[in-house]
This record gives C-alpha cells, structure tokens and sequence, in this order.
C-alpha cells in the first residue's frame, strides 16, 4: 500500500519523536526560567519574563521557525568569521528544530507553571514554615509536588501542541515523518495516501500522550478528593 | 546587525497585502467554523452514543492530528482521485484559497465544538431545573436558556481559538498564498534580509492579536458583564 515508503516514514517518525522530546525538554527548563523570571519581586526581571510569554504567544510558530532558522544561520555566519571561523556554516535541522520549538513552548508553559503556582493556597507554605521547614525544603517539599498535580492539564495541552507543531519543521527541511511523507508522495503520485498515514501517526503519538499524561493526572491527584457530578 | 528599514518600506505594500489576505482567510474560516461548531458541541452533550460518537470522533482526529497536514490532505491528497478531478467542485478544491479556507475552517469547528461543549456541561443546574420547572420544551430550553448563557460564557476561552487560528493562518504562506507570512517569504528570498523580513511579519500578528485580545475584552465586558466582580 505504502509502495515500501513505509519503512522511510517509521524512520521519520522517529526523528518526530526525538524532535518533540527533545524540544520539550528545553522548554521545560525555559519555562521554568520563565516562570522564575515573571515571579521574582524584582521588578525589571518580571518585566522581562512577561515579555518573553507575550511576544511569543503572540506570532505564529511558522513565523519564530524561519525567523529562528534562517535569521539564526545568517547571525551565525556573520559572526562566525570574527570569531576567526571561516567555512560556511549550516544549521543542522534536528539542532534549529529544537532550539526553535523549545524557545516557543517554553513561553507557553512558562504561562502554565504561573496558574500551577499561583493554583496553591498560600496556606501551604505558611504551613510549611510552621513546621519549621527552610525555603528550599518547603519549595521542594510543599510547592513541587502540588504544582505538578496542577500543572498537568495545562502540560498536557501544551505537549500535544508541541507534537502537532514539529510537523512544521518538515518546511525548514527536516526530513521527519512529514518530510518524508511530501517526498514519498511527489515521487508516486499518492499524496493522499502518504499524508493520510502520518495523519495516523500523529494519531497514535497523540492519543498515546493522552492516555499516559492522564495516567499521571491520576497518580498525582491521589490524596484530592474530587466531587461528583 | 543594523536593521534594513528602507527595505521594508518598500515592502510595506506586499505586507499590507498580506494582512487582507490573512484577515480575509479568518474571517471566513471563523465564520464557517463556527457554524459547523453549534451542532457539533451540541451533539458532543448528547447522551445518545450514536448522536455522541460521530461527533467525538470528528473532534478528536482533527485535533489530534497537525494542521499541516490537513492542509496537504486537502490541498495536495484530494488531486489523488480521479473522481474529484473530474468532479464539479475542482475548480473550487485546485484553488489553494479555497483549500486553505476549507482546511482552516474543519479545524477551527473541531476545537470550537469542544469549547461550546464544555460551556454547555458547565450550565449551572439550577437555571436546566428552572426552565423544566417552566414547562419548556427541550428545543425552547436549548434555544432560550442553554445557548444564550453557554455561547456567552464561551467567548474567553474562544478568543484564544481565534487568536490560534490567526497564528494558523501563516500556514497558508505553505501552499503558495501570500498572506503576512508569504510576504515575509517574498521579502525574505528577493533580499536575503531574514530578521527584517520575518520580525516585520511578527510585528503584524503582534499588533493584530492585541487588537484581537481588546475586541474580545470589550465583548466580554458586553455580554458576561453580569459574570463580573462587583465594582467598588
């Protein structure tokens, strides 16, 4: 049916999934950053967390991932050569790829992490103090846990944004799933038949997220009693 | 790094262009996809599975699969078959405006109908009982009471689909349309000049989206005014 493209579409599909992993990964630890950034009492610092969130969410992926790539490669090679490097220099894909991707999501889970730590009753820590736990105990041991629990609708959105946004690194010439899939079909004639089947794919990869996320949504909501309807 | 104004400033009309065109693919593409949004959130509430799962099932591909590639689906997957080639509405499905309006509209009506649906359950008992009490017909509730409260207390979280689908629309700069980002394109391959080109187009959605959150406050302060807290 796949005319033996089945095997190079898996092989993107796997770089899709590196692609996405990685990329959250940074975002993670960007929008934790962020989030550090927009929550500090020092006034300027906020400032700047809340510019990276605003200006970020505010522009369409496509935009920030040619503004990134071929703005990065040209700021690369322009400073390159002072730096006494001469050859041309090309951005690899997978690399651009998830610094673009991890620059943006961590704008958008910058802005989850905010509600999750905003989400827990100022109580708890007074508590924790009361206990005579030190800041960092009652960080670690007190916001963490119960920010989690409450971060994980919003990271759950944001995950499956992220997937469904790698697909768009295909447009800057990573060959993922995508790629693939756009190469397969001009080469038979078969578009639909191609794009139908990475439609699956991220099918798949979306609906196995949903199920593990909400897996975890469980396991960190254990001790909350929720009310039914 | 010394910004290139000049050539912006000649490429302002390209621009301006490109800001009617994305304008124009989501005013259209939110307007059918709200239409085919109301039935669909509608039948997402019902208990009968075989109203429910159609309904369910259009919602969870659309949304668990890429906008991109529902757009080559349409645009490019569609010329696959003999049949639509020869069929009437080609003209129509060869044309990438149509094809993007189509993918962008199918899009939007999936996470709208989600919006509308979780708006629906989210109906304070109370008001349903009320109007049962009232001896309204379920046609007459979902028309006077349901819909009204439910659409109204959906705009929040629709602004932000809206302001989603204004950043989706770049997608259209893909399959050939010159929109905001297709300018940018242009700019970008006629000059090389990548950070004007493309922080030029950002500037635009930047503005367009704090247009759009304004709109969107305003129409809350219109209709979920009563929703509000209460002013000293």
């Amino acid at each position: 049916m796949l005319k033996g493209y089945g095997a190079v579409i898996l092989d993107g599909a796997w770089l899709t999934l590196q692609l996405a992993l990685s990329s959250m990964a940074l975002a993670i630890v960007l929008g934790l950053l962020g989030v550090a950034l927009r929550l500090s009492p020092v006034r300027w610092l906020a400032w700047l967390g809340d510019m990276y969130a605003t200006v970020i969410r505010g522009i369409p992926d496509l935009v920030l991932i040619l503004l990134i790539f071929y703005g990065g490669q040209d700021l690369l090679n322009r400073v390159a050569p002072l730096l006494g490097h001469e050859d041309y220099i090309d951005l690899n894909p997978l690399m651009a790829g998830v610094g673009t991707l991890g620059f943006i999501f961590g704008a958008y889970l910058s802005e989850t992490f905010r509600g999750a730590f905003l989400g827990i009753p100022k109580g708890q820590a007074e508590a924790g103090a009361a206990y005579g736990m030190n800041g960092r105990q009652v960080f670690f041991r007190i916001m963490v846990p119960q920010m989690i629990r409450l971060a994980i609708p919003g990271f759950t959105n944001n995950w499956l944004v992220l997937t469904k946004a790698t697909a768009l690194i295909s447009v800057v010439g990573l060959q993922d799933m995508m790629f693939k899939a756009k190469q397969a079909a001009d080469a038979t004639r078969e578009p639909f038949t191609f794009f139908l089947a990475v439609a699956a794919l991220y099918l798949v990869l979306t609906s196995v997220s949903l199920l593990a996320l909400r897996y975890l949504e469980r396991r960190y909501s254990v001790g909350v009693k929720a009310a039914e309807l | 790094m010394i910004f290139d104004y000049t050539v912006v400033w000649e490429a302002l009309p390209l621009y301006l262009g490109g800001l009617l065109i994305t304008l124009k693919l989501l005013a259209i593409s939110l307007f059918f996809g709200l239409l085919a949004a109301v039935p669909l959130g509608l039948m997402r509430v019902s208990k009968q599975p075989l109203v429910n799962a159609p309904a369910w099932l259009y919602t969870y591909v659309i949304r668990g699969t890429p906008m991109l590639v529902q757009l080559f689906l349409i645009y490019y997957g569609l010329a696959q078959f003999e049949a639509v080639r020869e069929s009437i509405v080609w003209p129509l499905l060869s044309s990438a405006t149509f094809c993007a309006c189509l993918a962008f509209a199918i899009n939007t009506s999936a996470y709208t109908a989600e919006i509308i649906a979780g708006s629906l359950k989210a109906t304070p008992h109370g008001e349903i009982e009320a109007a049962k009490a009232m001896g309204m017909s379920r046609m007459k509730m979902y028309r006077r009471i349901l819909l009204p409260s439910a659409l109204r207390r959906a705009l929040p979280q629709y602004s932000n689909e809206v302001i989603m689908m204004l950043q989706t629309t770049s997608l259209a700069s893909i399959v050939t349309l010159i929109d905001i980002t297709g300018a940018a394109r242009t700019v970008n391959a006629q000059y090389y000049l990548p950070f004007e080109a493309y922080i030029t187009a950002g500037v635009f959605y930047l503005c367009l989206t704090f247009i759009l959150v304004r709109l969107f406050k305003m129409a809350e302060r219109r209709w979920l005014g009563y929703l509000a807290p209460r002013k000293h």
